[in-house]
């Protein structure tokens, strides 16, 4: 096979078989990866769950994974954050030509190892390549299905005054990661994205608690932003306290160098989630027992006043608002 | 019990003569917000978000001056990016940009030196704005460029100097949150020389507890009834200063009366480049004429900045005015008054 990626590999003829067979199949088959025009799968029991999103982050490698990573954990994320168990995916790439085979291998490599943490399988995908500056290397679109356990009912409205809120990890590390891979202030940190399937936390928090009312995944914007969503969308207000939130003590160094709130930067292995207060400790626990979310801390409460607002309490106890979310930060954060 | 407790019951509980204390920065007022500060006090003291944050008080004739340089001589404008969206008389540099001039962001003068040094072809001007803190790594970019050989590097100056501002802003408080960074260039002779007048203050650090603390120390004074000052920041501000930032600063820039946006001239409150320097001088080097807006606003920054209101008392506040759509430039840096209120919820 050739080092770079060329318009040929996109035609559809022999050099995109080449691709499929010695790259994609290579690292990413399994029974159902098809080289039919669709995927055939048994029927699942119960409700279905489905998601897509599309990945352009910038750069494409980064401390602790890569685009191809980011791909499934973002749409597994999503999937879980419904309570669904996600089964299979599609991906689409868009490469742009001249890209390294290596790379692009990479990139298979690393979405082949998540797919196998995740559970989940891959049976479809397409590749199409874009003229040189036409697309910045390569942009990845995956697609998902899950099923959802019986009883399992999640969703932003469901927030109730008196709920607890729990992040599942310490926040704002995958942001920080990306603002340095970038390499703009000349700061020099050693900061890993948090980027990590999620499936299996779920799973563990449902176990302790089917009646859990919100899972949300705080990618762009953060925890900040999923918190105003869900005062939005549930009609409650929500109190924090700023001293219960978890931050790693680099990215704390980082972001109080640059001025930034942690709680709006992104996190792409980080959940909130909204449960009942009598589960909270609960829920905690066996959060903690899973890989992802060792980290896993109660940060605030729902409430019926300040509807539409998070108030913080403070380190030295004043009381404020956590700010609306404002512009994106960083563009192609993910 | 610990101090910043000590200190936090006391500013809740204190019920001596009202008091009224300006802080003059703008990252000071940030964090007062940020921290909550103001839900702490007693209703018996008024915190005065004073005229401290650089792109607050930077006047509209210097967007214009700015706006001027990229349209109409070509230049390659480089600045921090909160200046990019404080409106000028006609427009502001965000909107020169989508007339097609070359506005780049940087984070340090350093930034618009090395882009000068990468892209002869460019004429590029840095916009030199902010307080005695920020004043000395201006004038080292102007040096860099002089040592490079530079010709189409220079500066727009609008840098200014706290003490004007003390002496104008005296009457509107009881005393001053004198800002830490500043005095760690200038030293505390200033502050001593203001006592003697009879104007109070301390300098104060920035975290939430060096904030309450000296907070704390200034009302306990006031409340002894004499003028007082205070450095509560004695961990970065010594009282000589650093002379050597401050000679830096000297060899380059000469004082020179300045416009502060909502409040007018103020004597001798400005740094220009001396004249022998008047190559690195974007107003001489390109004969920016002297522009006279004429701007009509229903904005109330002035009245803020010198605490004659709270920003939500500003009609434009939260309708007109808004971090997305900003009128006065207190509503467009994080530093703000008013983008701080807005987005903390001074009236929490």
């Amino acid at each position: 096979m050739s080092d770079v990626i060329t318009l040929a590999h996109g035609s559809g003829g022999r050099k995109t078989s080449e691709l499929i067979a010695e790259l994609f199949k290579k690292n990413l088959g399994n029974e159902y990866f098809t080289a039919d025009d669709a995927a055939v799968m048994p029927r699942p029991e119960g409700k279905i769950a489905m998601s897509t999103d599309g990945f352009i982050v910038s750069p494409w490698e980064f401390n602790g994974g890569n685009i191809g990573k980011l791909s499934i954990c973002g749409t597994v994320n999503d999937l879980a954050c419904m309570g669904a168990k996600p089964l299979y995916l599609t991906c689409s790439y868009i490469v742009e030509e001249g890209f390294p085979v290596a790379d692009l291998e990479k990139i298979a490599q690393a979405m082949g190892e998540t797919c196998k943490k995740a559970g989940v399988k891959i049976v479809a995908g397409d590749t199409k390549v874009a003229g040189k500056g036409q697309v910045d290397k390569v942009f990845i679109t995956t697609a998902g299905v899950g099923v959802i356990a019986d009883g399992v009912n999640l969703s932003g409205a469901n927030a109730k005054p008196g709920d607890k809120i729990i992040v599942t990890g310490d926040v704002g590390r995958h942001g920080t990661c990306i603002l340095l891979a970038r390499d703009e202030y000349g700061i020099d940190a050693d900061v890993k994205s948090d980027c990590a399937p999620l499936w299996d936390a779920v799973e563990a928090v449902l176990e302790v608690c089917p009646e859990m009312h919100v899972i949300r995944d705080a990618t762009r914007g953060g925890v900040g932003t999923v918190l105003y969503e869900i005062c939005d969308q549930s009609g409650v207000g929500i109190d924090i306290n700023s001293e219960a939130v978890p931050v790693a003590p680099e990215v704390r160094g980082v972001t109080g160098m640059l001025g930034l709130e942690p709680l709006y930067l992104a996190c792409e292995g980080t959940m909130v989630m909204f449960c009942p207060a009598e589960f909270a400790d609960k829920v905690v626990e066996a959060l903690r027992k899973t890989e992802h979310a060792k980290g896993a801390a109660i940060i605030g409460e729902v409430t019926a006043e300040n509807k539409g607002r998070v108030v913080m309490t403070t380190s030295i106890g004043g009381k404020t608002y956590l700010p609306q979310p404002g512009n994106e930060l960083l563009p192609r954060i993910c | 019990m610990s101090t910043i407790e000590e200190a936090r019951s006391y500013l809740e509980n204190y019920d001596g003569p009202d008091f009224r204390i300006m802080e003059v920065c703008g990252t000071h007022t940030h964090e007062i917000f940020r921290q909550g500060i103001r839900r702490i006090l007693s209703p018996k003291i008024s915190l005065i978000s004073g005229p401290g944050c650089p792109v607050c008080v930077t006047p509209v004739s210097f967007i214009d001056e700015a706006v001027y340089l990229a349209l109409e001589k070509g230049c390659t404008i480089t600045t921090f990016g909160d200046l990019v969206r404080v409106p000028g008389s006609k427009m502001s540099l965000a909107g020169a940009r989508a007339k097609g001039a070359k506005i780049k962001v940087v984070y340090a003068p350093f930034d618009a030196v090395k882009l000068a040094q990468d892209n002869p072809d460019e004429q590029v001007v840095f916009l030199s704005v902010g307080f005695e803190t920020t004043t000395p790594s201006d004038v080292i970019a102007v040096k860099k460029a002089m040592n490079a050989g530079l010709k189409n590097f220079s500066i727009l100056t609008a840098n200014k100097t706290m003490p004007g501002a003390y002496e104008a802003m005296g009457k509107s408080c009881d005393a001053f949150l004198y800002p830490g960074h500043v005095h760690a260039i200038t030293g505390t002779r200033i502050c001593k020389d203001m006592c003697d007048k009879g104007v109070s203050g301390v300098i104060a650090g920035f975290t939430g507890s060096e904030l309450l603390t000296a907070l704390a120390v200034a009302v306990k004074k006031h409340s002894e009834g004499k003028p007082f000052f205070v450095n509560c920041y004695p961990r970065v501000v010594k009282d000589e200063g650093s002379p050597a930032a401050v000679a830096m600063v000297d060899r380059f820039m000469e004082p020179c009366d300045a416009e502060w946006r909502g409040i007018g001239t103020i004597p001798m409150s400005g740094m220009q480049l001396r004249d022998e320097y008047a190559e690195f001088d974007a107003r001489k080097k390109y004969s920016v004429p002297d522009l006279k807006p004429e701007y009509k606003t229903a904005c109330r920054c002035g009245d803020v900045l010198q605490g004659k209101i709270t920003p939500n008392q500003c009609p434009l506040f939260g309708k007109a005015c808004n971090p997305d759509h900003p009128v006065g430039a207190c509503m467009v840096s994080d530093e703000g008054a008013c983008s701080a209120f807005y987005m903390y919820g001074g009236d929490l």
